[in-house]
């Protein structure tokens, strides 16, 4: 349990130094940092799946994503004052979560109530229906298969969505090298 | 010692604030990105550490099991999965929107963004 508790004290430092850096190139890097250290938990709180998929998304192709992003936005955020409204808000937020908190089961206590009903279920089933070792994965593509199904569609229409965004942005550049007039085009943008 | 049982929701709800914050602070877009990366992971970990057993093992059943093993709660690892992938397809819609506002307006920073807004209007 200590391992964990230490793991998440060096996630929590992480998070607020990511917030508290102005050059967004350091934040990305460190946000690569952050899943993996996410990944290490996953791993001692028995996720292995989940584990690997957030070193491979998270500390990959998210921050592969954002710095090309960055390259392309630029990375230098301007210094700004703390706030007191978000902070008084967030600090609200914190504290009636911590107070829904206080009747939870205990870590990793095997009477909770998120153990007690399809859980089993799925875990004494899937040897004998599908005979796959690998629970999450017989939960995930045969048990639950239209979820996946489903995440498969959300990827697909954010696939199309990033493309439609990106490729009428390189015609818009297109048209600026051919008549430079950019009055017209702020307007037709507003 | 009973407090300390639930750490775990009180380290969530952490990591939760600083993600919320920095969507509300900060003003530049990617930041916010960022920031909203920092309370998905705030809400994964919720459901991870939930499923979590005492003395139990990864969810994998090993050769010549005889039904006595404790596994962790494989199902919110499933759903997580789900979320984790999802994730990763907003961020980067929210990326490109990011690009094309760059575009549009010549600047990510938000202040700025409204001032030309109240500006044009």
């Amino acid at each position: 349990m200590w391992i964990e508790i230490l793991l998440f004290g060096l996630l929590l430092i992480t998070a607020v130094t990511i917030v508290g850096l102005n050059d967004l190139f350091a934040a990305a890097m460190l946000s690569g940092i952050f899943s993996l250290l996410c990944a290490s938990l996953f791993t001692l709180m028995d996720a292995v799946d989940v584990a690997f998929t957030e070193a491979a998304v998270g500390a990959g192709i998210s921050t592969v994503l954002m710095i090309g992003a960055l390259a392309l936005t630029g990375s230098r955020e301007y210094q700004q004052p703390t706030r007191l409204g978000p902070f008084v808000v967030v600090l609200l937020t914190g504290a009636m979560l911590i107070y829904g908190t206080l009747d939870m089961p205990a870590y990793g206590d095997p009477a909770a109530p998120i153990h007690q009903h399809v859980a089993p279920e799925y875990v004494a089933g899937t040897d004998a229906e599908f005979g796959i070792p690998n629970i999450v994965t017989a939960v995930l593509a045969s048990y639950r298969g239209f979820d996946t199904l489903g995440e498969t569609a959300v990827i697909f229409t954010a696939g199309v969505g990033v493309m439609a965004l990106l490729l009428g942005r390189r015609k818009r550049e297109d048209e600026i090298q051919i008549e430079p007039s950019e009055d017209e085009l702020k307007g037709g943008d507003a | 010692m009973e407090a300390l049982g639930i750490w775990n929701y009180w380290g969530v709800v952490l990591l939760m604030m600083i993600g919320l914050y920095t969507v509300i602070a900060r003003d530049h877009l990617v930041k916010k990105l960022i920031g909203l990366g920092i309370f998905q992971v705030a809400v994964i970990l919720f459901y991870v550490s939930m499923g979590k057993v005492t003395g139990g093992t990864a969810p994998i059943i090993p050769e010549g099991a005889d039904g006595s093993e404790v596994y962790s709660n494989p199902l919110p690892h499933v759903l997580m999965l789900t979320a984790i992938v999802v994730g990763v397809a907003t961020l980067a819609v929210g990326l490109a929107l990011v690009i094309r506002i760059r575009e549009a307006y010549g600047t990510v920073e938000e202040d700025e963004l409204q001032r030309q807004n109240r500006a044009g209007s």
